[in-house]
């Protein structure tokens, strides 16, 4: 017991490896004053990240693959700062991940038995990618285990779970219909444990890095929105920080993706651009390192970090597909059809009125016509 | 014939809708009228040929801040409704709205074989005549407050995160139980159909009403008072389609 606890401290915090890997000082603040801006804390708490850092050493993560695309690690290597790379994927111990660990086969499964029993309750368990339930979980099998077995094995001493990714956090393409594999996301499958959903096929780089510098720095999850994503990324649409914006509110609009507007740089809302109705940081934070994102690049925004987007909606059509009425109806088509057969059937119930009714009608022009004429012109 | 003109009915004067009821029934219409119109150019925006800036132009602006100005109106007005279907009088009543009884259903079945399938009994046209709803439109109403709640839940819903106010952000629940605004948005714009189909039909039938009853159906919702013979009056108080128990 002593002995684990030992190893445990042994660890060696973030700031020592960052100046074993031949960073400065200066560039370390400078990652620590970017992260705190990232995860929206204050220049006060600036000195909070770098403490952690220097003080605290590294969190054991189990980063697990299973239904997905790697995007989410691609992007989290990729982001920004050099650092985050160094820091967050060399030094944050990955101590098991199929993508970028050492081992392989039966070293590497020791060493996520490892890790789990070292540091039980202590490692955040991160999950790429979707678990498959349909057929026991055949679809998805690493070293012989189906990855729901796999996935409980190791949550259940896990600290807290980061899903990553729209596969992890709400099912992404494999789980769009008709889900032959019954891909679930991790949140239906696992109870009881802290999960932060980040969302987006894949996330921004730096959201990921800030959710782990986060972690480490208050050694609480962050603030969470209802549905389980941290607010400090996912609280606002798309639409509400893009800089397009006073096009959409002038009613200036995107037609063709050729057109003379287009080339003004208006508004993608008309061409399907999903930014109303998808939460993420992309026009804050931006991708690479802050270049471009979709829509400054002249493309409607697909919704990829929301519930169900490969269901819900067309990528170049504000309006849903309506299931069932063919590929190219949406609610209006059908609205227009439903408003042309009632008209038909007021019409034909009008006929059918005077028809059917002709008598009492009658009676009633008659019995009025009798009132006009006792009267006197 | 002639004879029956010899006394010419006597008809009664029945005061149906109270004025809160009739301002109701106009504000509703307006603000519907709105909210489709300017639901229908946010949903699909017109090209416009401005040479202008954006910066000089507001017309998407505009468009959505009357939909949410209507909004406003539309919500209070009908909470409004649901107090005065306690408050107001027995045709304004929740019971004229949700069945509550076998002969509710029964008037249902009744209305529906006399003004829809224009059934003959003994070779007679019948009539079915109504004081306030009859009991298949006051069912049909209550599927119209439902569609005024989803309206009302999925609008504010997708309002709330744009609002700084408390009252939208009570609604911040209701994307996120259909996980987000987009299926959110198709659920507001389907139900919308449902306004514009029953408008329709609501139109159609009032003129019917008219039309095969003469007792001033149109105007009943201006004034307040609609007509009946007295022979059906002495009837009808003694037959409502959700009688109130025996005291």
């Amino acid at each position: 017991m002593d002995n684990e606890m030992l190893e445990v401290k042994k660890q060696p915090t973030y700031y020592e490896e960052v100046i074993r890997k031949g960073y400065d000082r200066r560039d370390f603040m400078k990652f620590a004053s970017m992260m705190a801006a990232f995860i929206g804390l204050e220049k006060s708490a600036i000195g909070q990240v770098a403490k952690a850092m220097e003080t605290k050493s590294r969190i054991p993560i189990i980063w697990l693959h299973f239904q997905e695309c790697t995007c989410c690690s691609e992007s989290f290597i990729r982001s920004s700062h050099p650092m985050v790379a160094d820091i967050l994927l060399d030094m944050v111990s990955l101590d098991y991940t199929e993508t970028l660990m050492a081992a392989s086969g039966a070293q590497a499964e020791k060493s996520l038995k490892d890790t789990m029993k070292k540091y039980k309750g202590e490692y955040i368990l991160c999950v790429e990618g979707s678990v498959p339930v349909a057929a026991d979980g055949v679809y998805c099998m690493i070293g012989g285990k189906t990855s729901m077995h796999i996935l409980e094995e190791s949550a259940a001493d896990a600290k807290a779970i980061i899903a990553w990714g729209s596969c992890a956090s709400n099912g992404c393409v494999q789980s769009a219909k008709p889900n032959p594999t019954q891909a679930t996301p991790i949140h239906k499958l696992i109870k009881g444990k802290p999960i932060i959903k980040v969302p987006g096929c894949p996330p921004i780089g730096e959201v990921m890095a800030g959710v782990i510098v986060h972690l480490l720095t208050f050694g609480t999850i962050p603030e969470l929105d209802r549905v389980g994503r941290p607010k400090a990324f996912y609280s606002k649409r798309v639409h509400d920080s893009c800089y397009r914006r006073p096009y959409f509110d002038a009613g200036l609009f995107v037609e063709t993706f050729d057109d003379e507007n287009a080339k003004k740089g208006y508004c993608l809302y008309k061409v399907g651009c999903k930014g109303p109705s998808t939460y993420n940081a992309c026009g804050v934070m931006k991708w690479n390192g802050g270049v471009s994102f979709p829509i400054q690049s002249g493309h409607g925004c697909i919704g990829c970090s929301e519930e169900n987007f490969w269901d819900n909606g067309r990528l170049y059509d504000r309006a849903s597909a309506f299931a069932g009425f063919g590929i190219e109806s949406d609610a209006d088509t059908i609205g227009k059809v439903a408003l042309g057969a009632t008209l038909v059937a007021v019409a034909g119930h009008a006929v059918a009125t005077n028809i059917g009714k002709q008598k009492s009608i009658h009676d009633l022009e008659t019995e009025g016509k009798a009132s006009e004429h006792e009267l006197p012109s | 014939m002639d004879n029956k003109y010899l006394r010419l009915p006597r008809l009664r004067r029945v005061y149906v809708w109270e004025l809160p009821v009739r301002f109701y029934h106009w504000l509703n219409a307006g603000v519907i009228l709105a909210l489709i119109a300017t639901g229908f150019y946010i949903n699909n925006p017109l090209a416009l040929m401005s040479q202008k800036e954006a910066t000089q132009v507001y017309t998407m602006g505009w468009v959505r801040y009357v939909h949410f100005a209507a909004a406003y109106l539309f919500f209070f007005n009908f909470l409004f409704r649901i107090y005065w279907g306690f408050a107001g009088n027995k045709y304004a009543n929740w019971k004229q709205f949700i069945p509550t009884s076998k002969r509710f259903f029964a008037e249902m079945w009744n209305v529906f074989k006399i003004d829809i399938l224009m059934l003959k009994k003994d070779g007679k046209e019948q009539h079915h005549i109504s004081i306030g709803h009859n009991a298949m439109a006051g069912f049909i109403y209550f599927l119209t407050f439902i569609a005024f709640a989803i309206q009302c839940l999925t609008g504010f819903g997708l309002y709330a995160d744009m609002g700084g106010w408390w009252f939208p952000r009570m609604f911040a629940w209701v994307p996120s139980m259909f996980g987000g605004d987009m299926l959110t948005r198709d659920i507001h714009h389907w139900t919308m159909w449902f306004f514009i189909l029953f408008a329709v039909v609501h139109v159609y039938l009032v003129f019917y009403h008219d039309y095969v009853e003469g007792r001033g159906e149109i105007s009943s919702m201006g004034g307040g008072w609609k007509f009946i013979e007295e022979e059906v009056f002495e009837e009808k108080k003694y037959h409502t389609p959700n009688p109130r128990k025996k005291h």
